[in-house]
C-alpha cells in the first residue's frame, strides 16, 4: 500500500501562523516481580506464555487481586507529580475485542483514578522552566504481543494470522495524562521531548520502573491540535499513538505541526483520528478513525473492591520519597558553587553522577568538574561513548587529582596519568610508577639541571642579575624540558633566582 | 412508557459482537425495557446525597504480596487453544488495528 504525497509546511512558518497544542499520555510499565492482578512473573524477553495464569490468560472463573506494590508505586509516581491522591477510588473495565486481551476487556480505571491535579516541571534545553499541567495518573494493566505473519511487510495489513504471546498481558502500568499543554508556541516538540524525558528520570528516581525506552517500559501517546492564535479555542487533534524515543516524540510532534498546518491553510479541515508513527520516515499515517468504535462501555469491575489508601499509608509513602532529580540538580550546583551554564553542561553531558561520587571521593567540586568536562568528556567524544563507559571511576579521578594536590604530579603530567588509566594500565598510583611520571621534587636533581641551564645562557644570567627577571622564563623552560616536564614548576623558578642572587 | 429503542438494542448488541436476529431484537427490548424501568424506580428513592454503590461489600484495599508464583505449565496453556505456534496462540487474520 504506498501513502499519497502529504503536503506539509516548514516548520517555522507553520507555527508563526498557527499555535501548537499539544496533550501526552504516557504509559510506564512498573518494576513489580508479579503482575497487576495475578502472581505471574513479570518477565521480559522469557520464552512466549510462560509467565501467566490463569488470570493473565482470561480463563473463565479467575479472579484477579490487586498487587499492593503496583498501588504504592502508583501513589509514588502520583505524589512526585505533585498530584492529589485518592481517598478512595475503583477498577473498571474497558470493554473491546482484541486478541492481545483475552478477557475482551481491559481493566483500567475510568472515572476515579488513583492521582489526579498534580504538575510536573520540566527544563528545557536553556534552562527555562516549563509547567506542564498533570490530570491525572490511573492504574491499568498491559496487554498481551501480537505477531503478525505473512503479508510482505509483517505489517498486520496483509498478514494471513497472528500469533499472540500473553507474558507482557496483566504487567502493572500507571498511565499519565497531561491537561493541554499550551503556551509552549514553536517549543511545542522540545516541551514534549523534556516532558517525556523527565518523566523517566523520575521513574527511575523513584525506583518504580526501569524504565527503558527501548524495551517499550514507556510508551508515548502525542495529541496536538492547531489553533490559530493563542484566544482561539482548541481547535481538533489527533492522537499519534506509540512514540517510543525522546527524540521521536519530538520528530512526531513538528511532523504534525507541519501537516495539520499544511491541511489548515489550504482551507481544509483535520480528522480527528488516532495516527501511526513511522520511525523511519519520521511522519505519521492516519489510524484509526474516532467513532463508535470508541465505546468501551466502561463500568465499575465487579471483581475488585475499591483502593482507599488510608492518609496514614499515604504520608508515609510521601515521606520515604527520594529527592527528585530538578531538587537534587538545584542542591548539588548550590553545594558545588556552579554557574548555570555550567550546571547545564554538566546536566547534559550526563556527569552529575560522576562528578557527585568523585567529590565524595574527597575532590573539590570546581577539580571534578574540570576532569570530566575537560579530558574525560574529549577522551569520550573520540571514542563515542558515554562518559559512564569510560574505563575509569570517580575514585580514580580523585586519586589523580590528590597526586596534583599533593604536588606529586603537574597538570601536564596528570593528564599523561589520565592517558595510562583510561588504556587500562592501573590506577593513577600504578601509571605513576610504571611510567615514571612523579614530579622531580629532589632539589638536588633540579639544583643540577638549573645550575647547566644557567652555564649554557650566561646572557640572561647577567640580564637577570642586572635586575631584569623577564627572560627568567628562558631558563625555567630549559630546565623543565631537560627533566622532561617531570619537575614543579614554581619549585624550579624559585631555585632558579635563588641560584643567581646567591651566586654572584 | 418505552425508555429503550430497539436500535439502541441493536447497538449494544453490536458492540458486544452479538447476533441478534430481528425477532430477538423485538423481544430483548420490551425485557430490557422492564429492567431498565425497575432501575429507574430506585432512582426515585436515592437522594443526591446517597452515594451511588457500585460495590455491595463493605471490603477495601485486598492486596496480595508482590511474590512470584509459577507459571501455569505451557501444555496447559496452550491445550485449549484452538491452534498454536511456536508456543503462541494462533488467532485469525486481524482486520484493523486497535
Amino acid at each position: 500500500m504506498s501513502s499519497p504525497t502529504v503536503d506539509l509546511i516548514e516548520y517555522d512558518d507553520a507555527v508563526a501562523r498557527f499555535d501548537p497544542v499539544i496533550g501526552i499520555e504516557v504509559h510506564v510499565e512498573l518494576g513489580t516481580r508479579t503482575k497487576m492482578f495475578c502472581p505471574a512473573e513479570a518477565v521480559f524477553g522469557e520464552e512466549p506464555n510462560t509467565a501467566v495464569s490463569p488470570v493473565s490468560l482470561g480463563l473463565p472463573g479467575a479472579l484477579p487481586v490487586v498487587n499492593g506494590t503496583a498501588v504504592e508505586y502508583a501513589i509514588r509516581i502520583g505524589l512526585a507529580l505533585n498530584c492529589s491522591i485518592a481517598e478512595t477510588c475503583r477498577f473498571a473495565r474497558k470493554n473491546y475485542f482484541y486478541p492481545d486481551v483475552p478477557k475482551n476487556f481491559q481493566t483500567s480505571q475510568y472515572d476515579e483514578p488513583i492521582a489526579f491535579d498534580g504538575y510536573l516541571d520540566v527544563e528545557l534545553g536553556d534552562g527555562t522552566i516549563f509547567r506542564v499541567e498533570i490530570e491525572r495518573a490511573h492504574m491499568e494493566e498491559d496487554a498481551g504481543k501480537n505477531t503478525h505473519v505473512g503479508g510482505a511487510t509483517g505489517r498486520i495489513h496483509g498478514a494471513e494470522y497472528s500469533l499472540v504471546d500473553y507474558n507482557r498481558a496483566g504487567i502493572p502500568l500507571v498511565e499519565i495524562v497531561t491537561r493541554p499543554i499550551t503556551g509552549a508556541g514553536a517549543r511545542a516538540p522540545e516541551v514534549a521531548r523534556a516532558y517525556v524525558q523527565t518523566l523517566r528520570d523520575i521513574f527511575r528516581t523513584l525506583g518504580v520502573s526501569e524504565a527503558r525506552m527501548e524495551r517499550g517500559n514507556v510508551r508515548a501517546d502525542v495529541n496536538l491540535s492547531l489553533r490559530d492564535t493563542p484566544e482561539s479555542p482548541l481547535g481538533t487533534r489527533t492522537e499519534t499513538k506509540n512514540v517510543n524515543s525522546f527524540r521521536s516524540v519530538e520528530r512526531a510532534v513538528r511532523y504534525e505541526v507541519s501537516r495539520q498546518a499544511a491541511i489548515l491553510a489550504a482551507g481544509g479541515t483535520i480528522t480527528q483520528e488516532t495516527r501511526h508513527w513511522h520511525e523511519d520516515t519520521g511522519t505519521t499515517t492516519a489510524g484509526r478513525v474516532k467513532s463508535d468504535a470508541e465505546d468501551y462501555r466502561y463500568f465499575p469491575e465487579p471483581d475488585l473492591v475499591p483502593v482507599a489508601p488510608s492518609r496514614a499509608w499515604v504520608e508515609e509513602i510521601r515521606s520515604g520519597l527520594p529527592e527528585m532529580p530538578v531538587a537534587r540538580r538545584n542542591r548539588l550546583q548550590s553545594v558545588w558553587g556552579y554557574a548555570d551554564a555550567e550546571m547545564r553542561d554538566v546536566v547534559n553531558a550526563g556527569a552529575i553522577d560522576l562528578i557527585e561520587a568523585t567529590v565524595a571521593a574527597g575532590t573539590a567540586p570546581a577539580a571534578a568538574r574540570k576532569w570530566w568536562m575537560g579530558e574525560l568528556a574529549r577522551s569520550a567524544k573520540t571514542d563515542q561513548v558515554e562518559l559512564e563507559d569510560l574505563r575509569v571511576t570517580p575514585a580514580q579521578i580523585a586519586e589523580l587529582q590528590g597526586l596534583v594536590d599533593s604536588g606529586r604530579l603537574n597538570d601536564k603530567l596528570a593528564r599523561q596519568v589520565l592517558e595510562g588509566v583510561l588504556a587500562g594500565e592501573g590506577s593513577p598510583g600504578q601509571v605513576v610508577v610504571a611510567r615514571g611520571l612523579e614530579v622531580v621534587s629532589d632539589d638536588g636533581a633540579l639544583l643540577a639541571a638549573i645550575d647547566a641551564a644557567l652555564a649554557a645562557q650566561p646572557d640572561v644570567v647577567a640580564k637577570v642579575r642586572s635586575g631584569n627577571l623577564g627572560p627568567v622564563g628562558a631558563i625555567i623552560g630549559a630546565v623543565m624540558k631537560a627533566t622532561k616536564g617531570q619537575a614543579d614548576a614554581g619549585r624550579v623558578r624559585a631555585l632558579v633566582v635563588e641560584r643567581i642572587g646567591t651566586d654572584g | 412508557m418505552s425508555t429503550l429503542s430497539r436500535d439502541e438494542v441493536a447497538r449494544v448488541a453490536a458492540l458486544a459482537r452479538i447476533d441478534l436476529t430481528p425477532d430477538e431484537l423485538d423481544r430483548l427490548a420490551g425485557e430490557l425495557d422492564v429492567i431498565v424501568e425497575s432501575v429507574a424506580r430506585v432512582s426515585e428513592v436515592a437522594t443526591p446525597d446517597v452515594p451511588a454503590t457500585s460495590h455491595p461489600l463493605p471490603l477495601t484495599n485486598v492486596f496480595r504480596a508482590d511474590v512470584p508464583e509459577p507459571s501455569l505449565p505451557i501444555a496447559d496453556v496452550l491445550r485449549s487453544a484452538p491452534a498454536s505456534e511456536d508456543g503462541k496462540f494462533l488467532v485469525p487474520q486481524i482486520l484493523g488495528e486497535e
